[in-house]
């Protein structure tokens, strides 16, 4: 049975994951991938205010298809995270406890998971339309002009994911490399 | 005698074609998840692929797109020589059909005018044109959306002829292992081998529209394409990276002669969102 999570995230919510278990996510989550990243970096630069309540966020590295009409949301799956890497540890030194994407992450931000107790979670690249099925509601908050990159406000519900990257250092891919590496 | 087509359609056979090849994958894709689920061992991974055939059912069901990356549209043509187009030019009737049918159907552009300047073009447009002429009274589009995760994990080297069928191996073993879980595993590698720069890269993509099971017909590049399917699984990447019996869903490998300088080797990775459709006017 998955572990069911419910955001917003606090550490101890977070302690009991290890690298390789699946767990469902329900709550609030936020989209956002490279141009927003960039915008919210520089406004942490500055100390200014995130679009976002960033304390126990979690944020999914997704950019929708549009909404076809009766519908709450277009397909909706997970991005490359890596290229939110060079962004990723200002945003857990704000209060970002939890990331949902696709692929590896940099040593830096799986240090600053081990550092600062937040996880990476993994979901299905290529299930988009699965996705959008746990989309229980969705608004733009920020960055209307971006399109499908503008940050939205996901109310989710047992959105499906496996943890990549926990509290304590571990790493699911790395495991897997180890484990099938010849001798 | 010369066949007439008019632009117009086209632009709908083509707007046609990007919503049918964004909801539902070609048959012989479908299968081969299948088959990948029925032998594998990793309970993780099995549980992938039975949420990835999930997501197929919930598209067709609901009519979203398969993925939300609905790609670049890279569009295939055949061109009969005896066919003749009316009413506008080729090429602006695909650009057109493009642009109405990701408009139209609610397909995410992902397409910016400028590498880096980076302003979208609000309508996917444009699309990446290939074509060839070849005998006939026919047209022959085929619309392959390709997502950017798998495109990225993509890679293209100059290798000399001394390197030999090793060097080959060892180049996309190695691609496809340091792509890992980004480009969406189970993937299907494209191997272009030979001709010159631009050639390997466009064999390589080719590739990719052969279908799943095919071999190709020259015996050594049969050959070459078993033993790097049996390889790269073996590389235990499996579904989305987290381990297992299968990583590639198909190797296919094309090449063509070259110079006796070089051997160009490119190899294109798709995702186990392999789209493609194609529609013969």
């Amino acid at each position: 049975m998955p572990i069911s999570l419910h955001t917003p995230f606090e550490t101890t919510d977070l302690l009991p994951l290890k690298s390789g278990d699946q767990v469902t996510i329900s709550g609030i989550i936020y989209t956002a991938r490279d141009t927003a990243h960039k915008k919210m970096t520089q406004l942490l630069e500055e100390g200014k205010e995130l679009p976002l309540p960033i304390q126990g966020a979690v944020i999914y590295y997704a950019g929708p298809c549009p909404t076809p009409p009766g519908k709450i949301i277009g397909s909706v799956g997970p991005t490359t995270s890596g290229r939110m890497d060079s962004y990723t540890p200002a945003m857990i030194q704000a209060g970002l406890k939890g990331m949902i994407g696709k692929g590896k992450r940099s040593l830096e931000v799986q240090r600053a998971c081990q550092e600062q107790k937040a996880v990476y979670f993994a979901t299905i690249g290529g299930a988009a339309a699965l996705m959008a099925g746990c989309v229980k509601s969705a608004r733009v908050i920020a960055y209307p002009e971006l399109g499908a990159e503008a940050i939205y406000e996901l109310e989710v519900e047992n959105l499906p994911a496996v943890v990549v990257d926990d509290c304590y250092g571990n790493d699911l891919y790395e495991r897997q490399d180890q484990l099938s590496s010849p001798s | 005698m010369i066949k007439t087509i008019h632009c117009n359609e086209i632009i709908q056979a083509v707007a046609d074609l990007c919503l049918q090849a964004n909801l539902e994958l070609p048959r012989d894709v479908q299968n081969a998840i299948e088959k990948a689920k029925n032998k594998e061992q990793c309970a993780l991974a099995k549980e992938m692929l039975e949420q990835i055939q999930k997501n197929h059912s919930i598209a067709k069901e609901q009519s979203l797109p398969l993925c939300q990356d609905t790609g670049t549209a890279v569009v295939f043509l055949e061109i009969g020589q005896d066919v003749h187009i009316d009413g506008g030019l080729l090429y602006d009737a695909i650009q057109q059909g493009v642009a109405q049918g990701y408009q139209e159907h609610y397909l995410r552009k992902s397409i910016v005018s400028h590498p880096w300047l980076r302003t979208n073009t609000k309508n996917n447009t444009p699309a990446i044109i290939h074509s060839e002429i070849v005998a006939g009274d026919h047209l022959k589009i085929t619309l392959a959306p390709k997502g950017g995760g798998a495109e990225n994990m993509s890679s293209l080297k100059m290798l000399t002829p001394a390197a030999g069928v090793e060097g080959i191996k060892k180049f996309v073993i190695q691609t496809v292992k340091e792509a890992g879980p980004n480009p969406c595993p189970p993937i299907v590698v494209g191997v272009g081998i030979g001709g010159n720069f631009e050639k390997s890269a466009l064999l390589a993509k080719k590739a990719l529209l052969r279908p799943i099971g095919s071999r190709n017909p020259q015996e050594e590049n049969a050959r070459l394409e078993e033993e790097l399917y049996q390889k790269i699984n073996a590389l235990g990447i499996g579904i989305q990276g987290f381990g297992g019996n299968t990583t590639a869903l198909a190797v296919h490998v094309e090449t063509y002669p070259c110079h006796i300088a070089s051997m160009p080797v490119a190899v294109n990775i798709n995702c186990h969102v392999a789209r493609h459709k194609t529609v013969i006017l």
